[in-house]
């Protein structure tokens, strides 16, 4: 339940994002809207978070990595792609689209 | 500005746009076009096709783009890099020499050939010399697939296109050469960057990784502001403008279509990443976490401060072998109930390949229009009752054909003899298809020694 003086947002409000692969791993690289959201999205998106969000999708663990000069967090979701590449069966065998699916995730914000 | 190369992205991958490397070279001034072809899998499916004929092992289409291109490029005096080259860089070389020939160009042009990289009738003698190949993401030793290898090839760097530059070549033909070291080699080349200037060379690598996948840095693929990015039909895909210090411009052809943002290179600056502190090439560590970037006018993207590291001792090794099959299925179900009836065609074809006896390693339904990209994280809020379709996608994977094969069967009955509603199988029955797995590996950088040759027309 939200917090007094804080609402919920979708994270598609505040940040956008590119995923690609590297075998079985996909990455999803979240960038800020505004230089001002990244402190936010450092503090709400961790790696912990992002794990609980793809629970049940991905069977490894989630890397994070911060890079403060693009105002960006960059994300490693190992065994996300069903073996990747050529071995995998799903639509998104390369992550393409794993990106748009962490942009779901509702976080809080300042009202 | 005088010191200024501008060196333009003509390809991401093969199958890109066929206009693309045109409109790179005739809508502007350019000095060097920019060709990648290779993606993790290609070099295996090209092996086959040398393997059926000693003639090919290349990307074909390099060819007919080059004779539509080499009077415009020799006139301009733009210069070529590409790794089209793939398994067989000179056959390559030969169908692009004999090419400009017939354009009347004998004598006027030099193409370089970059080998070294093929590692595969090497193999045994690596691991009998203590090169394991360990598969770097699951870490088994490569004898568990060695009888299994379809190709064996070393990603190699810059050095060895900036020495077929240097060497006076027009067109550098490479096999595996990284995508990045495309865009270094005539950097290290045009500005005689020494191999130990860590920061020029990583800067170079960023810019390589920036272009390599063509539009996506100039406005494809662009997720943040999407609908308004202008005119994507006439898109106009990235040039690089470098200077000596290794700062440089991201920017595109005036009067095509598309953007050049911070945010656009961003997404693309981010996109396929891992540690960012450590982008690691054949001719650096490049640390991603020290660019800076700065909106310079309309279309333009100023890079800098970008810091590297001494490369390390190892060279990445891109492996494929045979894994086994695979075959994809679909149906469409309509209103009403569609996803009710999708997810009961699912359950009835189950029940006939575990009734059939089947094996499968994986069996994987997705309902697409409901579940296929974003999982269990769409249907959170419930589906409706109401959608107007879904697709049934259901694909098996099994060591062996036979099981593959029964499966692609299956499929088709269901129209008759399952849940109603039911359309789109015009395509008829899928085909089983041959799995080739990538297997990425580490080998000593003093087991592989590049080769330049040059190839006078």
């Amino acid at each position: 339940m939200p917090r007094k003086g804080r609402k919920r947002v979708l994270l598609y409000a505040l940040a956008h994002a590119r995923s690609g692969d590297k075998g079985d791993t996909a990455n999803v690289g979240l960038i800020a809207r505004t230089p001002e959201d990244y402190p936010l999205l450092v503090r709400e998106v961790t790696a912990a978070r992002v794990a609980r969000h793809f629970r049940g999708m991905i069977t490894g663990p989630v890397e994070r990595y911060e890079l403060p000069n693009l105002h960006a967090l960059n994300f490693l979701l190992h065994g996300a792609l069903d073996g990747g590449g050529t071995v995998s069966l799903k639509t998104d065998a390369q992550g393409k689209v794993f990106s748009t699916a962490l942009l779901r995730m509702a976080v809080r914000v300042p009202r | 500005m005088t010191d200024a190369v501008r060196i333009a992205a003509g390809q991401g991958f093969w199958g890109d746009w066929l206009e693309a490397p045109y409109r790179q070279v005739t809508g502007g001034p350019i000095d060097y076009l920019m060709m990648d072809y290779l993606a993790e899998v290609t070099m295996s499916i090209m092996q086959k096709q040398k393997s059926r004929d000693p003639g090919l092992g290349y990307a074909k289409d390099f060819v007919p783009s080059m004779e539509r291109l080499l009077p415009v490029l020799t006139e301009r005096r733009v210069k070529v890099t590409s790794n089209a080259g793939g398994v067989n860089p000179r056959a390559c070389a030969e169908a692009v020499a004999a090419t400009a020939r017939t354009l009347g160009l004998s004598g006027k042009l030099t193409i370089g050939i970059v080998t070294g990289d093929e590692l595969l009738g090497r193999l045994d003698e690596l691991l009998a010399g203590g090169q394991a190949l360990h598969n770097l993401d699951t870490a088994r030793p490569l004898s568990d697939v060695r009888d299994r290898v379809l190709s064996a090839n070393a990603y190699l760097g810059a050095a060895p296109v900036a020495l077929a530059l240097q060497r006076g070549a027009d067109i550098v033909i490479t096999g595996r050469v990284t995508d990045t070291g495309l865009t270094l080699g005539p950097m290290m080349h045009a500005f005689g960057w020494r191999a130990d200037a860590w920061d020029r060379l990583a800067a170079g690598t960023v810019a390589g990784h920036i272009i390599e996948c063509g539009a996506q840095a100039s406005g494809g693929n662009c997720l943040i502001d999407w609908q308004r990015i202008p005119d994507l039909a006439n898109v106009g895909y990235p040039i690089v403008e470098a200077h000596a210090d290794g700062t440089f411009d991201v920017t595109k052809h005036p009067g095509t279509g598309g953007r050049v943002s911070v945010a656009g290179v961003t997404e693309q600056l981010v996109y396929e990443m891992g540690n960012p502190a450590e982008y690691i090439t054949p001719d650096c560590v490049a640390d991603f976490t020290t660019i800076r970037l700065a909106e310079r006018g309309k279309d333009r993207v100023r890079v800098s401060g970008v810091r590297g590291r001494p490369a390390t001792d190892k060279l990445k090794v891109s492996l494929a072998y045979f894994y086994g099959y695979k075959a994809v299925g679909t149906l469409v179900y309509a209103w009403p109930d569609a996803y009710r009836k999708a997810q009961a065609a699912d359950r009835v074809l189950r029940q006939r390949l575990k009734d059939l006896g089947l094996e499968f390693e994986t069996i994987l339904t997705e309902f697409v229009g409901v579940d296929a990209t974003h999982g269990r994280l769409a249907t959170a809020a419930g589906v409706s009752a109401d959608i107007p379709e879904v697709q049934l996608r259901i694909g098996v994977r099994a060591r062996d054909k036979a099981p593959v094969e029964r499966f692609t069967r299956e499929i088709a009955p269901l129209i008759l003899n399952g849940p109603p509603s039911v359309t789109g199988f015009a395509g008829g029955r899928p085909k089983p298809e041959e799995i080739v797995a990538y297997w990425p590996a580490l080998i000593d950088k003093r087991e592989v020694q590049p080769c330049v040759e040059l190839m006078r027309v």
